[in-house]
């Protein structure tokens, strides 16, 4: 039996389509459909009920050095209200997952995983931390919502003082008062696009959830399922666990190199990402460049070749660029950009081109 | 009008000269569409086989020809404008065939129903 987040009822009374993911039912689209849900993120702003994502509380005096031991990127100059993403990985140098890391206060940071790994890296994490460390998973009282757009900033301040809003990327302020709920809010997202995500006690999300709704009603605010959130993030060449990295993708072949930190003398998966630095094959951006829809796990070839170069690992058709995009793990001695590839589309040969990641550019904030 | 199990609807516009279209069920499953790949006039389409595709941002799916016959006739504007299906699914044919011999099991709107219910 699926899971519900506390908004599952207003998400039927919205007229959401939903369906089962990471043992949660959410909706995939709303009445408005994909395409309109995603040009609104675009071009207004999308209110997206994430509450399915997993969130830990890693507390004491050893905690930031068990982050330092057990993570890839390195969190000694991670200043409080500052966030940073980060993989987990074996000591074979797999991902376990991708997560965020939340420097709530001194000796006091909040973990964010994919729902679909919650419980391997809860197991994980556990197996590994120090004994004097304390581990809470508090994704069950936890609801997340996202606010995303270029909207997004003039919606929120309807309902708080502009000035208490966090203002540069990656960074978070907690405690705040939203709707009379605590709420903690962070520049965050994954769409591309300017916005936020809200943490906040799971019994205040319908009340959150309905009030900026209201406030965004002017704006063009939609409600958004999870469909156009795989679009967008699939536009802003953001990787998605499973499937441009996974434990059978390693973190340089993703193009993950930022967040592996080999000036930390020691951490889990060292050694073997050592040897990796310099993959045979790298994860691009490719555009079908006539008609057709890219899915994901299809084969790539050169042109009129059966030399197969590549897979993709995700695909749809771009809202933004109206035609079909992907991102794919070809051989790295083949790839330039706009260098030519055929994918194998369901028996027939598509042509495509090599471009450079993000497909599409998030627009600067409208105030 | 009538409906096979795999989710097109035909309609007898002549004796043997039919409009072939997709049931509104399938189009709601398959959500908005961006393309449609059609065939070309003059193919012969076989009874219960595919004669094209129908993509949408989430999925594809396959057409199949509820009729054997001649395409007398392939709906352009669907072709440019994908999005025609979803607004009007059964007055929104795709192609048009002549000369039709044979057919795959047809239901009627009563049966094609209860045939999507039990699928359910």
């Amino acid at each position: 039996m699926d899971l519900k987040t506390r908004l599952y009822d207003k998400h039927l009374e919205l007229g959401g389509q939903m369906v089962s993911y990471a043992k949660y039912q959410m909706p995939v689209q709303y009445p408005a459909g994909m395409l309109a849900e995603h040009m609104a993120v675009r071009e207004a702003a999308g209110l997206f009920d994430v509450s399915h994502m997993g969130e830990f509380l890693l507390e004491g005096d050893r905690a930031l050095e068990d982050l330092q031991r057990i993570l890839s990127a390195s969190f000694l100059k991670l200043a409080p209200e500052h966030v940073r993403y980060s993989l987990l990985c074996t000591e074979s140098g797999y991902c376990i997952d991708d997560l965020l890391v939340y420097h709530l206060e001194s000796n006091r940071y909040m973990l964010v995983v994919n729902a679909a790994n919650h419980e391997k890296d809860y197991e994980h994490l556990c197996k590994q931390i120090s004994p004097e460390t304390k581990l809470t998973d508090i994704s069950e009282a936890c609801g997340l919502i996202a606010l995303q757009g270029p909207k997004s900033k003039t919606i929120l301040e309807k309902l708080i003082d502009p000035e208490l809003l966090p203002s540069k990327n990656y960074t978070f302020k907690a405690d705040l008062e939203l709707c009379s709920a605590r709420v903690l809010i962070s520049r965050t997202g994954y769409t591309g696009e300017y916005g936020y995500e809200i943490y906040h006690d799971a019994n205040d999300s319908l009340k959150l959830f309905e009030a900026i709704l209201e406030a965004g009603h002017d704006e063009g605010l939609l409600p958004c399922g999870l469909g156009a959130r795989d679009t967008l993030r699939l536009e802003a060449g953001m990787p998605l666990y499973g499937h441009e990295m996974s434990e059978e993708i390693n973190p340089f072949e993703a193009g993950l190199d930022f967040a592996v930190k080999f000036s930390k003398p020691e951490f889990i998966g060292r050694d073997a990402l050592l040897e990796m630095q310099e993959p045979k094959r790298k994860r691009v951006g490719l555009k079908v460049t006539s008609r057709g829809v890219l899915r994901e796990e299809m084969p790539i070839f050169l042109p009129k070749s059966d030399e197969q170069v590549g897979v993709t690992t995700s695909g749809t058709f771009s809202p933004c660029l109206k035609t079909g995009i992907a991102m794919a793990l070809v051989d790295h001695d083949k790839i330039d950009l706009a260098t030519a590839f055929e994918v194998e589309v369901r028996g027939r040969r598509i042509p495509v081109e090599v471009v450079s990641l993000p497909f599409v550019h998030g627009k600067e904030v409208q105030c | 009008m009538k409906y096979t199990k795999s989710h097109e609807w035909v309609d007898f516009i002549e004796e043997k000269k039919v409009r072939i279209g997709l049931s509104a069920h399938a189009v709601h499953q398959l959500g908005e569409l961006v393309f449609v790949n059609l065939p070309e006039v003059d193919d012969e389409l076989e009874a219960g086989e595919s004669f094209g595709d129908a993509e949408s941002i989430k999925a594809v799916s396959d057409i199949y020809s509820p009729v054997s016959g001649r395409v007398s006739a392939v709906n352009e504007e669907v072709l440019d404008n994908p999005a025609l299906v979803n607004e009007a699914p059964e007055s929104t044919w795709l192609i048009e065939v002549e000369e039709v011999s044979e057919n795959e099991e047809l239901l009627d709107e009563a049966e094609y129903k209860s045939f999507c219910e039990s699928e359910a």
